[in-house]
């Protein structure tokens, strides 16, 4: 066993190419499919897919400089994505971390997703194991911190948040050969929370901006998501939800594709009520799978003045 | 003297990469991996102190290196073992441990010999180490 695990070790010599074709590599490395996938899945999101293909040009590029002995340290990876809720930032994360692990930038390519809650502490002295924890459990793949600023408290000083960015910090820094930590959360606040942390803005590299969706690239979202699904909507369905996306944007709390997933799950279940209470007899696949107008009228969107704040 | 105590310990001392490598392997494996640490290597000493608790959730060997940085720091002039269990069986069964760490110098074992009824001999071993307090060896 032990002269086993030696041999393998020493590995093959590594040869230097003298040339590398950049074209076969990014189909090679599984970069055009996950790009192709993120084209493909993810409706809109023109400037977000656009920076991700520049950064994997970059990666790709990085790496082939990297065998031919041109290049030694390791890129700073480090992200953040800024956006409005329900913009896809953890959906494009998961990618990332996928992109990555095809480049070879990360070794394992799992995406750890986590909050203030799972980093900071209750007293003194419960913050650091409880980030290290957290670090070690996202090694070799993608630390994803959703909403980042609350780990800053600027109105309390002792705060443990401060705690947990130190260390987040220094690993960042100094392991970066073993994580990449993608920060997330609402743009103006993000900009607030590299203001007072320097060290954060430094040592992210990619800033990456999430627009809100249009209300056709909502509909088509909310078309996907039937359709994953096995449900369709009838002409006029299709229609009031045109609508429906249209009054519900102006209302507070609008949380894009996530509203609209919401939005769909409270349509099956009247849809589900008015297929039981209509039934006498038998229901056929295609009754079984429409949303009509009438499961997307009822809701409260529609009766609710606008300004007033009221759940849809 | 050297003290051979786990696997790999009639090797060179393994490099971070090795070790590294080692790790990954019991990880992908399922095994979870800890780190324990003593100052007193007697063979029959079985139970080490645990550093922090074992990793069963980390699917990658960079977590345990840092924790290993970290023990080293601590604890650079002890003994520190890797140990993987697994668990496969439905209870934690030791399937690979290693020195990780040995202090700079050692001092090895005194044989005792202790003469009894007739002409029966009893030997018994003890580290050299241990003539000082625990905490206070290997300085």
């Amino acid at each position: 066993m032990a002269d086993a695990s030696i041999t393998q070790l020493d590995g093959p010599p590594v040869e230097v190419p003298s040339a590398i074709d950049l074209r076969a590599e990014y189909v090679e490395s599984g970069v055009k499919e996950v790009l192709d996938e993120l084209d493909r899945d993810l409706i809109g999101l023109k400037p977000v897919k656009q920076r991700i293909k520049e950064t994997a040009a970059l990666l790709l590029v990085e790496r082939a400089r990297r065998r031919m002995g041109l290049a030694h340290e390791t890129p700073t990876l480090h992200m953040s994505f800024s956006g409005n809720p329900g913009t896809g930032k953890t959906t494009v994360a998961m990618r990332m971390a996928d992109l990555l692990h095809r480049l070879g930038y990360i070794r394992k390519g799992h995406l750890v997703s986590v909050t203030r809650d799972d980093l900071v502490g209750q007293y003194i002295g419960h913050t650091a194991p409880k980030t290290k924890e957290i670090l070690k459990k996202a090694m070799g793949g993608v630390l994803f911190i959703d909403e980042a600023y609350y780990l800053h408290r600027q109105e309390n000083e002792r705060d443990y948040g401060q705690e947990a960015i130190e260390i987040l910090l220094q690993v960042m820094e100094n392991q970066r050969d073993d994580l990449v930590v993608i920060l997330a959360g609402y743009a103006d606040r993000m900009d607030k929370f590299f203001e007072s942390n320097p060290g954060f803005r430094s040592r992210i590299a990619h800033h990456i901006d999430f627009p809100d969706y249009s209300s056709d690239e909502l509909l088509s979202i909310s078309e996907t998501m039937l359709s994953k699904q096995n449900y369709t909507f009838d002409a006029e369905g299709r229609a009031i939800m045109a609508d429906y996306i249209e009054r519900r944007r102006k209302q507070p709390h609008f949380a894009n594709a996530r509203s609209i997933r919401n939005a769909l799950d409270r349509a099956r279940l009247r849809h589900a009520n008015r297929l039981f209470e209509a039934s006498n007899g038998p229901t056929d696949a295609a009754a079984l799978s429409t949303i009509t107008a009438d499961d997307i009228r009822v809701s409260r969107v529609f009766s609710a003045s606008s300004g007033e704040e009221k759940t849809p | 003297m050297r003290i051979t105590q786990g696997a790999f310990s009639f090797l060179p001392d393994l490099t971070d990469q090795q070790i590294a490598k080692q790790v990954q392997y019991c990880i992908d494996n399922g095994w979870a991996v800890s780190l324990e640490f003593t100052d007193d290597p007697h063979p029959r000493n079985t139970y080490w102190d645990m550093w922090a608790h074992p990793m069963f959730d980390n699917p990658d060997a960079a977590a345990l290196m840092m924790e290993l940085k970290e023990c080293r720091k601590v604890y650079g002039d002890y003994y520190i073992r890797l140990v993987a269990f697994d668990n496969s069986h439905g209870w934690e069964s030791v399937k690979l441990s290693f020195l990780v760490n040995r202090p700079a110098e050692e001092p090895g074992f005194h044989l005792a010999r202790q003469e009894s009824a007739g002409r029966v001999v009893r030997y018994t071993t003890r580290s050299y180490a241990t003539d000082k307090p625990a905490g206070q060896r290997y300085g």
